[in-house]
């Protein structure tokens, strides 16, 4: 399959065999599982049960809400010890609100939807309505519900379902492992997420770092003429829209997607999801993670509940070998810190790592050289060093205008700089910033708009009381006065 | 040259009157300043700055009556867009920016009078007579103007709360950064 170049990138040290050949092994169930009913990006979803509830394995317990939600389920049989505010799987460490179930370890199932035998000769609705039951989200770490995806056949053209299972990031191997694994999952899953969005031809893009899935998953897909893409090795290749650049040469321009060029993209974990929804019924309750690093004791990829504390995940794995100097939620580039251990893996949870010092490489910032290295490697031709010094100075807007927004925070500049300038921090503050006014410049639209409606409305009652009182004026002056001196304090919010 | 010297004194003294009429008659009588200002504005009518509503700030804004660090709810960006659009120079070291606020109701307090509905100029409050009142906090921008006419004391300014849809990473400090000189004071 011809290859085109995608721009700039890094090559750090990957640190893969860490875990590479380590199987997947199931962990055992923990003494409790925190579900929190935001583990996607959209709407949380809404908890249907109370402290007390019996549940069962696999029954739905928040149901999602709006568009652009997905639903969680309990992951094993138990009580449902509350429904509270705990830390979340989440850099801030606040806390959001979560269903705490108590396994009463007979992991018994609730009655599931049936099995769709023949998924091929079902309609895309059915499909979609299924995944989306099932609560499946984007597994590679976006966590964007993939019932949503699934339905972009009917807005777009498309023509591709393009595979992501190059795992660019350093450490992780989960994917990998589910290929190596699953791999017969994965493709079916493919073709049911195929079938749903109305298209013919499938890609699955692997790093060449992964012989092994590559040959097995080519095995595996032959027989459905299922095309299997061995892509160099260069961080990020596992970002959608480079992917799609090595793979078709088109580029996704900014602000729109890559279904805009006819391609949707899936990570390998979530087709594997696809696959058990649609054949056995069963909604999403585990999710391979990597738990990886040096301060771990024994790295591990390990099938684990969705609920499991991180604490319980690396008591799993041994415990710590030495004291973390941060322990990572998602891969080392990308991964966001997590002050509380207690918090819970969740469905976009690709890999817990904890890194020692040395790892992390942490050294103090010094003055920059000029040297043009973060816009050699900025794989979105962006120039960070441009875009950190106005945002130093607060510009915000030409830190806009130079287009922080269409940076998807990578970290290859950060990871380049010899002067180890937090530039990827810079851009992170920068968007987070520019939501924030965005967020604020609506809402006082908003405010403004209400305060004119406001100060229309009081005109028109004036006048019209006006009028009354001119109309009663023949009448008795007083009786006028006093009835419009009862109505005023009703005049507030009646009508709005 | 006596020629040229009268057709363009002639020229002059026509072309001045005309100039002198449109000045009279056709006259604009509001300041386009004071439009561009109002804009400027966040137009929510509060009456922190000490004037009735926006547009009064903007008239003595505009005959540079008043000073432009008067807005609250506008915080450092109006006060910088103000000073770009009238060309003055602001200090800014001892701005404190406003915390972002609103307004709390204290349910066992209120006695359902209305006043703090009447006052609200974003239509906020929602209640009745008699009946107890709640703040809309999507819309509810601070002013805290209902703090004061409350007769039993119900209304108060609470902090709105970083949540995990609002929260953003920090500045990345400059402390550990030799480039940026220490200000005497950091730790």
């Amino acid at each position: 399959m011809k290859l085109y170049p995608i721009l700039g990138g890094i090559h750090p040290e990957y640190r893969k065999d860490l875990t590479s050949e380590k199987a997947i092994v199931a962990m055992p169930l923990p003494a409790a599982l925190y579900i929190p009913l935001r583990q996607h990006i959209g709407a949380p979803a809404e908890a249907m049960v109370k402290a007390g509830d019996r549940v069962k394995k696999g029954q739905l317990i928040a149901r999602s809400q709006g568009e652009i939600s997905a639903p969680q389920h309990a992951a094993t049989s138990g009580i449902i010890q509350s429904v509270a505010e705990i830390p979340a799987p989440h850099p801030s460490g606040l806390p959001q609100l979560t269903i705490i179930i108590e396994p009463d370890g007979k992991d018994e199932w609730a009655d599931l939807p049936e099995p769709i035998a023949d998924p091929f000769s079902v309609d895309a609705h059915t499909i979609h309505d299924r995944v989306a039951q099932a609560g499946i989200v984007g597994m590679g770490g976006a966590a964007f519900p993939s019932a949503v995806k699934l339905n972009l056949g009917t807005q777009k053209k498309l023509d591709t379902l393009l595979l992501n299972g190059a795992e660019c990031e350093p450490y992780l191997t989960c994917d990998d492992r589910v290929m190596r694994e699953h791999a017969d999952e994965v493709i079916d899953g493919a073709r049911i997420m195929a079938h749903a969005l109305g298209v013919k031809r499938i890609i699955v893009g692997i790093e060449q770092n992964k012989p092994q899935a590559i040959e097995i998953m080519t095995r595996a897909a032959a027989p459905f003429g299922i095309e299997i893409a061995a892509v160099p090795v260069q961080y990020p290749m596992g970002s959608e829209r480079h992917l799609v650049q090595a793979l078709t040469g088109l580029e996704t321009p900014a602000r729109k997607l890559t279904a805009d060029l006819g391609i949707v993209v899936h990570n390998v974990a979530t087709a594997r999801a696809v696959h058990h929804a649609v054949r056995f019924g069963r909604p999403l309750l585990t999710r391979v993670v990597t738990v990886s690093g040096k301060a771990v004791r024994e790295p591990n990829n390990v099938e684990v509940a969705i609920g499991t504390q991180i604490s319980d995940l690396i008591e799993f794995c041994g415990g710590f070998s030495a004291r973390p100097e941060s322990v990572v939620n998602g891969g080392p580039m990308m991964g966001q810190p997590i002050p509380h251990l207690g918090a819970p893996v969740v469905k976009g949870t690709s890999g817990i790592l904890a890194l020692t010092a040395e790892e992390i490489n942490n050294r103090p910032t010094e003055p920059c050289i000029r040297c043009g290295s973060c816009i050699t490697v900025c794989p979105c031709g962006l120039s960070p060093v441009d875009m950190s010094a106005v945002i130093r100075k607060d510009s915000l807007e030409v830190a806009a205008k130079l287009g922080v927004m269409d940076c998807f925070s990578c970290g290859s500049c950060s990871y380049v700089c010899p002067s180890h300038i937090p530039l990827v921090h810079y851009f992170n503050y920068a968007k987070g910033m520019l939501n924030v006014i965005a967020t604020e410049n609506r809402k006082n639209d908003r405010i403004k708009s209400l305060a004119e409606a406001r100060v229309i409305r009081l005109d028109k009652a004036a006048e019209a009381k006006k009028a009354a009182l001119a109309a009663k004026k023949p009448a008795v002056a007083a009786t006028g006065d006093a009835s419009a001196a009862t109505t005023t304090p009703a005049e507030g919010k009646t009508e709005a | 040259m006596w020629v040229a010297v009268g057709i363009l004194t002639t020229m002059g003294l026509v072309l001045g009157g005309l100039l002198g009429v449109a000045a009279r008659f056709l006259a604009v009588k509001e300041d386009p300043l004071e439009e561009e200002l109002k804009a400027l504005l966040p137009g929510s009518q509060c009456g922190q700055c000490g004037y009735v509503g926006c547009s009064q700030y903007a008239a003595a804004l505009a005959k540079g009556e008043a000073p432009i660090t008067l807005c609250p709810p506008g915080g450092k960006d109006v006060i910088e867009a103000l000073a770009k659009k009238l060309g003055v120079t602001v200090d800014l070291s001892e701005h404190e920016e406003a915390v972002p606020q609103h307004a709390f109701i204290i349910e066992d307090l209120c006695i359902g009078c209305t006043r703090c509905i009447r006052e609200c100029s974003t239509d906020s409050i929602l209640g009745a007579n008699k009946l107890m009142h709640t703040i809309i906090m999507e819309t509810c921008h601070g002013c805290a103007k209902c703090v004061s006419v409350c007769p039993t004391e119900a209304i108060m300014m609470v902090r709105t709360p970083v949540t995990l849809n609002n929260w953003h990473w920090p500045k990345p400090e400059a402390q550990n950064n030799p480039a940026v000189p220490q200000p005497a004071h950091a730790h």
